[in-house]
């Protein structure tokens, strides 16, 4: 019986705590769609004004979104501050190895970028700021990552 | 350096990223191979823009830097170089 009671609350509070989590990520990823659609980040637009150094936009919104990032990431460590499902929040460093996966993957994503005029999360948010013609680029971007998965033991890291 | 775009409405040039510009030179490569290279490159890269220029930025992680330096490279390069070949 006692045993029962001191188990009953945790099943039930780890319940609450998934289903809080569940609304959560949409909640937040909606938050974030908006974010990147007001801001026009996701505007084939302003990523070549980035590209041709013709307006500060958009390296203003990325050194304050990196500001405000490491800010929260000191708060975040400071403070012990945990996931909602309870976990500590880390940010695993990657392993630096010689650093060709970082260089040559970022060049192939830099150049994917300026040609659609988006990255990941902009390519979703695209679907829904009314350019359904998106959802071509993101199953061509899966397709990318399914390559990247076979071709993975051949590459260098 | 003059694009053959003329519509500057909206988030996205029409020229490019509509279903009926899919199938021309100009949609095909914004769109395909566009789409495919973010995704091959964020797999190898192990991060995209939020991931690396971002998260990694903030937490200084130097794999972060070596790939926000590469982002930008190729950025440029497809701006510069590649874009005026089809546009």
């Amino acid at each position: 019986m006692s045993n029962e009671s001191t188990t009953e609350p945790t099943t039930q509070q780890r319940q609450r705590q998934s289903g809080i989590g569940l609304l959560a990520y949409p909640l937040l990823g909606v938050g974030f769609g908006i974010v990147l659609t007001k801001s026009e980040v996701v505007s084939w637009f302003r990523i070549q004004e980035m590209f041709r150094f013709q307006s500060p936009r958009m390296y203003e919104i990325i050194a304050s979104a990196v500001a405000v990032a490491a800010a929260s990431v000191a708060f975040i460590k400071k403070v012990g501050l945990k996931t909602i499902s309870g976990e500590p929040i880390t940010i695993p460093p990657k392993t630096l190895g010689n650093g060709v996966r970082y260089a040559v993957g970022g060049t192939i994503f830099g150049l994917g970028w300026a040609l659609t005029g988006a990255c990941p999360g902009p390519l979703f948010a695209l679907v829904g700021d009314g350019v359904p013609v998106m959802i071509v680029a993101i199953v061509s971007a899966l397709a990318g990552t399914w390559l990247y998965g076979v071709l993975r033991p051949k590459l260098p890291h | 350096m003059k694009l053959g775009i003329h519509d500057f409405s909206g988030l996205v040039p029409r020229e490019l990223f509509t279903w009926s510009a899919l199938p021309t030179l100009k949609g095909f490569v914004s769109i395909i191979v566009g789409g495919f290279l973010v995704g091959f490159g964020t797999a190898y890269a192990g991060g995209c823009t939020s991931g690396h220029a971002i998260s990694g930025l903030a937490d200084l992680q130097l794999s972060s830097l070596i790939a926000v330096v590469g982002f930008f490279a190729g950025g440029l390069i497809a701006t510069h170089f590649l874009l005026p070949l089809f546009l």
